[in-house]
């Protein structure tokens, strides 16, 4: 039952069309997770600045995350068609969620006392944020976007219900073909892209935070 | 927007939409029995491992590590190749389910019973208590908050994920969606998103009530971080 259960062969024969849904799946991976780090991010600015904010807005995007992936793409479908839309804006919410809680715990992790030596060195508000607080809430910024990237991963290839899909493609033309081959290339793909975004943001964080390497 | 609206608002008033095997309540008595199922094997097989690493931590790191690697795996493509593999029925969707659940409920077990204060195991053990004794009276009670919201987080997630089985021609809600997008009938499919939304809503909430009747009244605070903690990292699907 299990012989031919891979065939080389088919992969060698579409490594272009592979290709083509591995860029595309990056591609629906990359934008809603900037997105989302776009619209979080000033957001949590703002809970930072008004803490009376931050509870509500939490709470609007965890009811966001609650919402079933496929009943969310579908609902977008009179609004938007099966476009790259359709993907792109529920994908997106779905990492505000996270990527708001950890950009706000991490500014809220500073601790005072480095806070209050700004203040005395003379620091505006601005400065103090962009040169004390963001750089020492890194570590916690990138912890989120880590996670909101590897979910976003997997995600994507739900949207091939809805004509979209990166490697979600593959899924597709495997199971209505009942070949296992393409199933089994996404499924690799899929989880090595994963693994290699995590890698890579976490490369992204040493070098951001030079300070907490350690001492050899 | 408004017809949208109106034509979902006509789907539900239908009563052809509420007999028979492809009504209502057939649909979401197959979801919830696929879905029960699921949660039930999930929990069976995921607790006990997730005791026995958390009480002896032998296999931790290891059992934490394959966890987060099985966060990157898309439930979808697991349902479509196990069903390739072992051919129609319920036992694929159920296995690939339940494997898809068991991560997050190990992990959260073995990090409830890894947060238990030292000092409260040595004192149960100064106090004579048995390895049993302390896992059973002591352990788990704290642990308690941790661990419900694994369970909470994977049966959200099963519920939500069951919707797949219809793509595989089983039933559930998901059948609403996989045919109306088949038939481009938009509204059938809406109509499926809205049951399959609400059906997580209440397990969701009939969950948190469960949660806060089986933790310990002075455990309530935690219980609500572990929820937040949990919640953004056991979604696959």
């Amino acid at each position: 039952m299990f012989q031919g259960l891979f065939d080389w062969a088919w992969v060698v024969d579409n490594l272009g069309d592979i290709w083509a849904d591995l860029a595309e799946h990056i591609v629906l991976t990359v934008v809603p997770v900037g997105l989302g780090f776009l619209m979080a991010f000033p957001m949590a600015l703002a809970s930072i600045r008004w803490p009376r904010l931050y509870s509500p807005l939490l709470g609007v995007a965890g009811i966001l995350f609650s919402i079933p992936t496929l009943a969310l793409f579908v609902v977008m479908i009179p609004f938007t068609g099966l476009s790259k839309a359709t993907a792109i804006i529920p994908l997106t919410l779905y990492t505000l969620l996270i990527l708001l809680r950890n950009t706000v715990e991490g500014l809220k992790g500073v601790p005072s006392h480095v806070r209050e030596a700004a203040e005395a060195m003379g620091y505006t508000r601005t400065r103090q944020l962009f040169r004390i607080e963001l750089p020492l809430a890194v570590p916690v910024i990138i912890a989120g976007l880590r996670i909101a990237t590897v979910n976003t991963i997997a995600y994507v290839a739900i949207t091939a219900l809805i004509g979209q899909g990166g490697l979600g493609n593959l899924f597709m033309d495997g199971f209505l073909r009942q070949f296992p081959t393409p199933l089994i290339v996404g499924l690799v793909l899929s989880v090595t892209l994963a693994v290699a975004a995590d890698l890579g943001l976490l490369g992204v964080q040493r070098v951001l935070t030079p300070w907490q390497r350690d001492p050899r | 927007m408004v017809e949208v609206v109106t034509s979902l608002v006509a789907w539900f008033a239908d009563p052809i939409n509420w007999q028979g095997p492809n009504g209502i309540p057939t649909r979401v008595l197959e979801h919830i029995y696929y879905s029960v199922l699921a949660i039930v094997l999930a929990v069976v097989i995921a607790q006990p491992v997730g005791i026995f690493i958390g009480h002896t931590v032998r296999g931790g790191a290891v059992a934490i590590n394959f966890s987060n690697a099985a966060r990157a795996v898309p439930t979808f493509g697991v349902i479509l190749l196990t069903f390739l593999v072992a051919g129609i029925g319920l036992a694929p969707v159920l296995v690939a389910l339940v494997v898809l659940a068991i991560p997050s409920m190990v992990t959260n077990t073995y990090a409830g019973f890894r947060a238990v204060d030292r000092d409260v195991r040595d004192s149960a053990e100064g106090m004579g208590m048995t390895g049993w004794q302390v896992v059973r009276r002591v352990e788990i009670p704290v642990a308690m908050p941790l661990i419900m919201a694994g369970v909470r987080i994977s049966a959200v997630q099963i519920v939500a994920t069951a919707t797949f089985a219809a793509v595989v021609s089983l039933g559930g809600l998901g059948r609403y969606i996989i045919d109306g997008l088949a038939q481009r009938d938009l509204t059938q499919v809406l109509a499926g998103a809205v049951l399959v939304a609400a059906l997580s809503l209440l397990t969701e909430l009939g969950l948190s009530r469960l949660q806060r009747v089986v933790v310990s009244n002075g455990l309530q605070e935690e219980s609500e971080e572990a929820n937040l903690e949990t919640r953004l990292e056991g979604r696959t699907g």
